[in-house]
């Protein structure tokens, strides 16, 4: 016969364990969905790519495993035991190879997607919802956005510190290059193609995700085109007549072969060297995904639109962004390969 | 083509003569095309440019680059491409009997598809692209036709169509098991882009590259255009009157995949061309292939030409030729269908 002291003090602390077990709370998402998530979050599945970057940069701890494995090249820029995680597949986006098994397996207390707030994303997120039982956030991933985005995650994940000063410094990035722009009328900003494919010929047309950046780093997109969105083909001869001043690409063959082609020789950006070539370790600079891997990119991007005014020192800036978002201090050598590569020499690897 | 355009009539009862009137209307259309685009050129700048060229005097700004390096390889790149693809899948309609044919009955498109996505995936630069497309469309067809001559007994054709269809949907398998394995952002819209087909990378290179394939792949279907009318009679025939059909075939076979692969590896795929010009070709001249393989191919160098132009002046961002060939293609073909009998046989 137990003393009933000892019986109180159990039954206290089962009720003390059925409450932590149930305890919740309810959180808001960007779609404006309720969802009820534990209080403590330990396991987070992210969605897809740029998911696992907004999560990684965030709480690293708390992945369960990326999209696609890290590349070699990539490797050395992201911090130690999460290069190592395993390859999970993703769930949403272009060709989601994710198995609902797999994802239930790894057990992970919350489910991230971040991205675009559209009625297939959201549906997605609740049929996944109901199907794993395990809580679908889902979070906008507009440029625009990026210190809301950093503080909700912050906020749902309780790294409400790193969140903080993470977001300060992306409003810091945009607010410096948001100054600059304004002083500069629109006719006067530079005129800038981003050049995708082996060819150069496939771009993003202004209001797409891919080239968002341009209009963001305080340039113009010279490829318009009334009611279309996302990735087009121009051809040669529009590309002579549009004749931007600056061309961006991250794809080395293009790289490599736009000053010594005939075609592009009379464009305006070829004929003053101003090509210029994104790195794409561990995530592209301007796009690839398109999450917050950008903000150093953006940071650069301003620096090549706008030289006298936001040219800034590129391999303290990358330092220190890689320091803050990527838990990596690049050894000098990394540092400088990082440096080199943005000014037009890839390392000669994939 | 209906029943009123009795001139086309007319023409039709005289072979040469509208050989000669199809010829025509594709240089006045190779003219009309040259003179249009996104980069204005006026016809006087035109007639300095050309001349400037003849005499070898400095070009005078963009105008130069656009008209020589740009759209002048484009609009020849239309003409061949346009004709390669008509006059092979005229070859094959004959060659099978069937008027369902297309040149990519037996894989050369989807093999040179697949050959293309591997050059994407490993990211060659163009011309490894093209090279690979190129091999690769060769390489299907090579095998299709290999795994069908060691089946033995059965109607050689029907066995070579199965063998295509079987090899062709492997090779649509590959396809898409490496959409699934190429990077989504960088890789996966270039494969898309290239399956759609476009001219709009078309550069003079490439256009001086594929056509002595095109014609090196044209030869022996001239050379031999009377007897590949006589293997439309079927097999036994044929052997009565003298012609060995297994090596007629494979020789027809490798010409029009010839011609197919070469110009698919720069241009995309590009379908429907090679399906519905043969046909509106028989409808004017009739079945004999010697005269259906070159009224086929001015037909099919002037309609694509025509699409392309349109393609690449309609609206600011283009539309990939593959997408509106199928659409104009496919209502056309229906009608086709829908109107009944032709001069088949």
């Amino acid at each position: 016969m137990m003393r009933p002291i000892l019986r109180v003090a159990l039954v206290v602390a089962l009720a003390l364990a059925a409450a932590a077990e149930t305890s919740a709370r309810t959180v808001t998402d960007s779609a404006g969905r309720k969802v009820e998530v534990p209080d403590r979050i330990d396991k987070v599945f992210a969605a897809g790519p740029p998911a696992s970057i907004l999560l990684y940069m965030v709480a690293p701890q708390k992945m369960t495993g990326w999209p696609n494995p890290p590349t070699a090249e990539e490797r050395p820029y992201i911090a130690a035991p999460y290069r190592d995680l395993p390859a999970l597949g993703r769930l949403t986006g272009r060709g989601g190879t994710a198995n609902l098994e797999v994802v239930i397996r790894s057990k992970p207390d919350l489910i991230l997607d971040f991205g675009a707030v559209r009625d297939t994303y959201i549906s997605l997120a609740d049929n996944v919802q109901e199907q794993t039982k395990i809580p679908y956030v889902l979070i906008d991933g507009r440029f625009e956005a990026t210190p809301a985005a950093i503080r909700l995650l912050g906020d749902v994940l309780g790294v409400r510190e790193t969140a903080e000063k993470q977001a300060k410094y992306v409003e810091g990035v945009f607010a410096e290059i948001d100054a600059v722009v304004k002083a500069t009328p629109p006719e006067k900003r530079p005129r800038v193609y981003l050049a995708r494919g082996p060819d150069g010929l496939e771009t993003g047309v202004v209001g797409s995700i891919n080239t968002e950046i341009i209009e963001r780093a305080g340039g113009r997109n010279v490829a318009q085109a009334a009611g279309q969105r996302g990735l087009v083909r121009m051809s040669m001869e529009q590309v002579i007549v549009a004749d931007p001043e600056i061309v961006v690409t991250w794809d080395r063959n293009f790289f490599d072969r736009v000053f010594k082609d005939p075609l592009w020789a009379g464009i305006k950006a070829v004929r003053e060297k101003r090509v210029y070539l994104s790195p794409t370790a561990p995530f592209g600079w301007i796009d690839r995904p398109p999450s917050l891997n950008r903000v150093i990119g953006l940071k650069w991007l301003a620096g090549l639109f706008y030289p006298d005014k936001l040219g800034g020192d590129l391999r303290e800036t990358t330092r220190a962004f890689y320091r803050l978002f990527y838990y990596v201090d690049p050894s000098d050598t990394e540092l400088e390969l990082l440096i080199a590569w943005s000014k037009g020499q890839a390392p000669s690897g994939r | 083509m209906v029943e009123g355009t009795g001139t086309v009539r007319a023409l039709a009862a005289r072979p040469l003569s509208l050989l000669g009137a199809l010829a025509v209307a594709l240089a006045v259309l190779v003219f009309a095309a040259a003179m249009v685009g996104a980069f204005p050129v006026s016809f006087g700048e035109m007639l300095a440019a050309v001349w400037r060229k003849l005499t070898g005097a400095p070009p005078i700004g963009q105008i130069d680059t656009v008209l020589f390096e740009v759209r002048l390889p484009r609009v020849f790149a239309a003409v061949l491409v346009g004709a390669a693809l008509a006059g092979a899948g005229a070859a094959y309609q004959t060659l099978f009997r069937n008027p369902l044919v297309s040149p990519d009955i037996l894989g050369v498109s989807t093999g040179a598809g697949l050959g293309a996505v591997l050059g994407i995936f490993l990211s060659l630069p163009v011309v490894g692209i093209q090279l690979t497309a190129f091999a690769m469309g060769l390489a299907t067809v090579g095998l299709v036709y290999a795994i069908a001559s060691t089946v033995h007994g059965r109607e050689p054709i029907l066995v070579l169509v199965l063998a295509g269809v079987v090899v062709g949907s492997l090779a649509g398998a590959a396809i898409s098991l490496m959409k699934i394995l190429a990077d989504p952002y960088d890789q996966l819209p270039a494969i898309v882009f290239w399956l759609l087909g476009s001219f709009s990378a078309i550069r003079k290179g490439e256009v001086w590259a594929a056509a002595p394939l095109v014609a090196l792949g044209l030869v022996p279907l001239l050379l031999l255009r009377w007897r590949i009318n006589v293997l439309s009679l079927g097999d036994e025939e044929a052997k009565a009157l003298g012609v060995e059909a297994g090596r007629l075939r494979l020789a027809v076979v490798t010409a029009a995949t010839l011609m197919t692969a070469s110009v698919v590896a720069i241009s995309g795929v590009i379908g429907w061309v090679g399906l519905v010009i043969p046909h509106i070709a028989r409808m004017l001249v009739g079945p004999s292939f010697d005269r259906l393989l070159p009224t086929a191919m001015l037909i099919g160098a002037g309609y694509l030409l025509l699409v392309d132009t349109i393609a690449r002046t309609m609206a600011a961002i283009e539309v990939p030729i593959g997408i509106l060939t199928a659409i104009i293609g496919a209502p056309f073909f229906l009608w086709l269908l829908a109107r009944g009998r032709e001069g088949w046989s």
